[in-house]
């Protein structure tokens, strides 16, 4: 489903956050990236996604290629992912049901049809039932949920989170994780970038450890 | 499809009821803008109308040849009623102009130093086409070679003084409406420049998520184009304020030359063009605007 072959990414002034790095990610599979901040994690969710480019090597996603999309061809491919970025990156001018039908708009859904799914999103993070508040109500917990109803509603095949459990404490983070586990049980493929090495892994899982921009 | 236009749309009017105050003056701006030369426009179509319909219509003078037999005269007659270019005429024999001439107070002692008659006879004509130099000359061209004419006399020269005064006036009109325009177009594309700093952040995340320039444009371009709309109706709204009001001023002097012209809007000619027309300014403002925006939040 996602493959990288000798992929490396130099960002501009030199400095290089991966090196030939080479790795399959099945359909259907959980994936930790760990490591260090400054690792590479970030940079790449970023390349899967297509929010940066590689500067060699190869990314599969299916079997495209995203290296050399068209920049016209990415705004498809993003819509195959729900991302939850390490900044929520939520939108606090309006509530959370607008918040998280932003992305079936983007897909074109709209109406009765875009109510039906926002709600069970919602519903399926636990904050059905508060459509009509404004995220700023919400403790950093939620808000994390909220990201994650807003990644899952247009029902992507991947679903990619940045440091997903960074800010939140011990409690709150294991729910999260088994937020993440249950999408993942119904046969979503989940990415999940954190710095803690163990503990969150626990109970199944791949770990792809980065130092330095290489797999160990 | 049609889903997506009507959301971008009701984005669109939701920030507008947030923001009542805003749209208010952004309308008001572009209207008083337009009106400018809105108005203008409808002085000088009144004024055309006016001059159309004054008295001093150009008129031609026939002199027949001293030498012209009563047949010939006859013909011309003949010719005369079955043109339809010829709105009026009126024929002026030389002998009642003779008369006429003697009559004169002034013209009586030149006349009495005449042994006989020099005038010839002669037609007084009112053409159709007032406002039509090129026709009018024309009729006088072909009347000129009419048999037993000596010269037609064509006494156009205020019409075309006029003409060249309502095409100045034309002019000067497209100039203005061009630069007032222009200034459109820059207050516009600032307001939706804005409007698109303020949503950076929806923008930049929409992007992140697989939204096309198309969408993220599509709002905008619904917002300059309603800015524009609501313009163009603000425009005629003060227009027809105007007229009204400068109307009764306008009676009070044509009362005195004992007309009843008033002040007219063409509605008919104006209101669709100048509302389409700024509907257009606004949604190009929009288009140069989210464009320059969305080259600067470059992702990728």
């Amino acid at each position: 489903m996602i493959k990288f072959d000798r992929v490396g990414k130099l960002y501009p002034g030199g400095h290089e956050a991966l090196k030939n790095l080479s790795f399959e990610i099945a359909q259907g599979e959980l994936v930790f990236v760990t490591g260090h901040s400054g690792a590479g994690k970030s940079t790449l969710l970023k390349l899967i996604a297509g929010l940066e480019r590689a500067t060699s090597g190869t990314v599969l996603i299916g079997h495209q290629n995203v290296s050399q999309l068209r920049r016209a061809a990415l705004p498809f491919l993003r819509r195959k992912f729900g991302m939850v970025f390490q900044d929520h990156k939520l939108l606090f001018d309006r509530n959370l049901f607008d918040n998280v039908a932003l992305p079936l708009h983007i897909n074109g859904i709209v109406g009765q049809e875009a109510a039906k799914r926002v709600r069970a999103a919602l519903d399926k993070v636990g904050l059905l039932g508060r459509e009509r508040a404004m995220p700023v109500t919400l403790s950093g917990g939620e808000q994390q949920r909220l990201a994650i109803a807003r990644a899952v509603v247009s029902r992507p095949e991947i679903l990619i989170a940045d440091e997903p459990t960074a800010n939140l404490d011990e409690s709150y983070a294991t729910d999260l994780m088994q937020l993440f586990r249950s999408f993942n049980q119904v046969g979503v493929t989940v990415l999940i970038a954190t710095h803690a090495r163990g503990g969150e892994q626990s109970g199944g899982g791949r770990v792809l450890h980065l130092k330095q921009g290489t797999l160990t | 499809m049609i889903a997506q236009h009507k959301l971008a749309l009701a984005q669109v009017l939701a920030r507008a009821r947030r923001a009542p105050l805003a749209w208010l003056m952004m309308v008001t701006v572009i209207g008083v803008t337009l009106a400018l030369p809105a108005m203008l426009y409808v002085a000088l179509d009144n004024m055309q109308r006016l001059a159309g319909g004054l008295a001093t219509t150009p008129q031609i003078s026939l002199f027949m040849a001293m030498d012209a037999s009563r047949e010939q005269v006859a013909d011309v007659e003949t010719q005369l009623k079955n043109r339809a270019d010829v709105a009026t005429w009126r024929f002026v024999s030389r002998d009642d102009a003779w008369k006429n001439m003697q009559a004169d107070a002034e013209l009586a002692d030149v006349a009495a130093g005449l042994k006989k008659n020099p005038l010839p006879d002669a037609f007084v004509i009112e053409p159709k086409e007032h406002d039509n130099p090129a026709a009018l000359d024309a009729l006088q061209q072909e009347m000129q070679h009419w048999s037993g004419v000596e010269s037609a006399q064509l006494d156009a020269v205020w019409v075309k003084r006029l003409h060249g005064l309502l095409a100045l006036g034309n002019k000067l009109i497209a100039l203005i409406a061009a630069l007032l325009g222009f200034a459109l177009l820059i207050i516009t594309g600032n307001s939706i420049r804005l409007q698109i700093a303020n949503q950076h952040e929806e923008i930049q995340l929409s992007r992140l998520i697989g939204a096309t320039d198309r969408f993220i444009r599509r709002p905008f371009l619904y917002a300059g184009t309603l800015y524009g709309v609501g313009g163009g109706i603000a425009a005629l709204l003060i227009v027809l304020a105007a007229t009204w009001f400068f109307n009764d001023s306008v009676a009070e002097i044509t009362a005195l030359y004992a007309s009843d012209f008033r002040l007219t809007v063409p509605l008919a000619d104006m209101a669709l063009p100048l509302i389409v027309g700024s509907a257009l300014l606004g949604w190009l403002a929009a288009r140069f605007a989210v464009g320059r925006a969305l080259a600067g939040i470059e992702n990728y």
